[in-house]
């Protein structure tokens, strides 16, 4: 899998999550950059993921992604 | 509008993903709902459990608006003064707790009274707190018991020192239950099944504890919510009252028609036999709870009884209200019967296996519900955990309604050799016990509250609680009506609420189960009602009509009754005025009162 088919996919996810087409993320793309991405929206966010690429973060992961390049880095090594 | 996705067995994570646009479409279905306010009182985060029960509740028929609890507060929210719930006014209160939410579990050293004097004070801690909602908001409280907790200090021991805390949970959890027996109004969630169900080591999973203070995994959550929200219109009197089943590949294995009666497969001497023979008792068990069992096949009549009659098929002929086996199509026959039960469409489960006949029955019977039926093996779960049937309390109808229907089917054979209808009613020998409510009907009288539909003046739908506290209110006339007759007994079949201010009566609720339609026990309510008003000197009632898609038939009763049309606007919303006579003439001729 490609970094860019990676944001690909998840582009769809996050459209789904928060139920809105016209976004699209990027690797320095952060909560601040998305109006409903509170600390709950997280856990489904977060979720939905791992559904879509059949795979778990753990708890340290989680704590410490900072944007979604971080997150795109952790699927990629999985 | 029934959405698929929303059916047991249903995709957990799709749901969670897809929330914000289910909601979308659900609320723009142009479904009409019943407004509820539910208060979720939480000892853990509530977030998503309160917005997955809001889409189920939504496919249900009911419209929730939600007050939440701060993180952690259910108690301090239940027993201080609280200004915002109070105002907020909820019809339902749901307390979330879980096993994280005890405060001391007991040690191993212990001395058993200590254990005792633990289990006590944790169980009351809960108990106050319930009777604290109970007194201030007067609403129905659903209170979830606990889960298994995650470890095993003692191992298998831990089930059997009173200090292990599976002893200690299995303790409480007995208590809670006891509680829900004594308390109407108050329901038990048995979280404790549901987590079994799913797994607890995946139900537990303390990643979502620690990260985001849930007391269960968030995969879960559609999980609990489909469950509470099962209980929730149970309560608000959306279950589902009957089945309508097929035979060939559904009740037993093969084709009765093709095979012959001794070649089909049930009993116990295969294990599909045994399959069939399993599912077969469930259904029989459930009739027993007062669910209609009927069937639809697409047989000669002669070969579906056939296969019935085999001795080791555990459902026989008797055990069905009506039996349709013909060529017609089956939309056809499941509409017939709906009619005949005089229930709606979309009081019914249609069971079958043939996925071309329950496409049928979706397209054009759309209220009616229908599950997957794949896998024989399966078809017991699948019922039993869609909960089309939540019991919310079983009252003694329930457990005799097969009979009384039965026979009302009597009643009617016999109404068609009498030529005059007076001499037929005359020869029912009909009683009837007329009332101020009174408490041992009081779980009939919700039941039929919230579930009635078509001789329904206002379908005000009204909790247990809430007519508890009308009864007790010396401003409201409430009557129940409770009719017998030579075939049997009906049970509370009629109910009216009226409203004093100042001289006059204005009626709430007027309502009658359609199975005594034209007995005159509406008359006999008025009669009494009549009299009620003249002993608090109340000179005239007010009654009023609001339509709704399924009581046309009552558009007209208080005209029947004498009263004059005042005012009806565009909506066909009408109120009915009758000044009491000072010799009010009794319009009831055929049904004796005892009470």
């Amino acid at each position: 899998m490609t970094r860019e088919e990676v944001f690909e996919r998840l582009n769809k996810v996050f459209r789904d999550v928060f139920d809105d087409d016209d976004i699209t993320v990027t690797e320095t793309t952060t909560s601040a950059d998305i109006d409903d991405w509170d600390s709950l929206e997280h856990i489904n966010l977060v979720a939905a993921v791992e559904q879509e690429f059949g795979m778990k973060f753990t708890m340290g992961q989680v704590v410490t992604m900072k944007n979604v390049g971080e997150m795109v880095d952790i699927i990629l090594q999985k | 509008m029934i959405m698929r996705e929303l059916e047991y067995p249903f995709d957990s994570e799709w749901i969670l993903k897809k929330a914000k646009s289910i909601k979308k479409t659900l609320l723009s279905d142009g479904t009409t709902r019943i407004k509820k306010k539910i208060a979720v009182l939480g000892g853990s985060t509530t977030h998503d459990v309160i917005k997955i029960l809001e889409l189920f509740l939504l496919h249900y028929g009911i419209e929730p608006s939600f007050y939440e609890s701060e993180y952690g507060q259910y108690w301090q929210d239940a027993m201080f003064d609280n200004p915002e719930l109070a105002e907020f006014a909820p019809d339902l209160i749901y307390i979330h707790t879980t096993n994280r939410n005890i405060a001391e579990y007991p040690a191993v050293g212990d001395s058993r009274e200590k254990t005792e004097q633990l289990i006590k004070d944790t169980y009351e801690h809960f108990r106050v707190m319930w009777e604290k909602l109970k007194e201030t908001y007067g609403c129905v409280i659903i209170q979830n018991n606990f889960e298994f907790p995650y470890y095993r200090l003692l191992g298998n021991m831990d089930a059997v020192n009173p200090n292990g805390r599976v002893a200690f949970v299995n303790r409480l959890n007995a208590l809670f239950a006891e509680y829900a027996t004594a308390n109407e109004s108050f329901y038990l969630q048995d979280i404790q099944y549901l987590s079994a169900c799913y797994g607890l080591d995946k139900w537990g999973d303390s990643f979502y504890w620690h990260m985001y203070k849930y007391a269960l995994c968030v995969p879960a959550i559609p999980t609990l919510s489909y469950n509470l929200a099962n209980i929730i219109k149970s309560v608000y009197g959306k279950n589902k009252k009957a089945y309508v089943l097929d035979l060939d590949n559904t009740l037993w294995g093969g084709v009765v028609g093709d095979d012959g009666p001794e070649n089909i497969e049930i009993g116990q001497e295969t294990s599909m036999g045994q399959v069939y023979a399993e599912f077969q008792s469930y259904l029989k068990e459930q009739k027993q709870i007062g669910i209609m069992l009927n069937v639809s096949s697409k047989n000669e009549e002669e070969n579906a009884l056939a296969g019935l009659n085999r001795p080791d098929s555990v459902l026989k002929p008797d055990d069905f209200m009506i039996i349709k086996a013909n060529w017609e199509p089956k939309s056809k026959s499941v509409a017939e019967i709906a009619a005949e039960l005089n229930i709606g469409t979309d009081s019914l489960v249609f069971v079958d296996d043939n996925p071309a006949e329950r496409e049928i029955i979706r397209q054009n019977l759309p209220g009616v519900a229908v599950p997957e039926m794949d896998k024989p093996e399966e078809y017991l779960k699948t019922l039993d955990r869609s909960g089309f049937f939540e019991v919310t309390g079983l009252s003694e109808d329930d457990t005799k309604r097969n009979e009384m229907y039965k026979a009302n089917q009597e009643r009617r054979k016999m109404q068609d050799n009498f030529a005059d209808y007076g001499e037929y009613l005359k020869s029912l020998d009909m009683k009837a016990e007329i009332g101020a409510f009174v408490p041992l009907y009081m779980a009939r009288i919700a039941q039929l509250t919230n579930k009635s539909n078509q001789f329904n003046l206002t379908t005000k739908r009204l909790s247990q609680a809430e007519i508890e506290h009308m009864a007790e209110d010396s401003s409201y006339i409430t009557l129940y009506g409770k009719l017998t007759d030579k075939f049997g007994d009906n049970g509370v079949v009629s109910v009216v609420i009226g409203k004093i201010k100042e001289d006059a009566l204005h009626i709430e609720l007027w309502l009658m189960s359609c199975r005594v339609l034209k007995r005159d026990m509406e008359f006999a309510m008025m009669d009494r009602l009549a009299e009620e008003c003249k002993k608090r000197g109340i000179t005239r009632i007010y009654g009023y009509y609001y339509p709704t898609v399924k009581n046309k038939m009552v558009e007209n009763f208080y005209g029947l009754q004498g009263f004059t049309l005042k005012n009806r606007d565009d909506d066909g919303n009408a109120e009915w005025e009758y000044e009491i006579p000072a010799s009010y003439e009794n319009k009831n001729r055929y049904i004796e009162i005892t009470e």
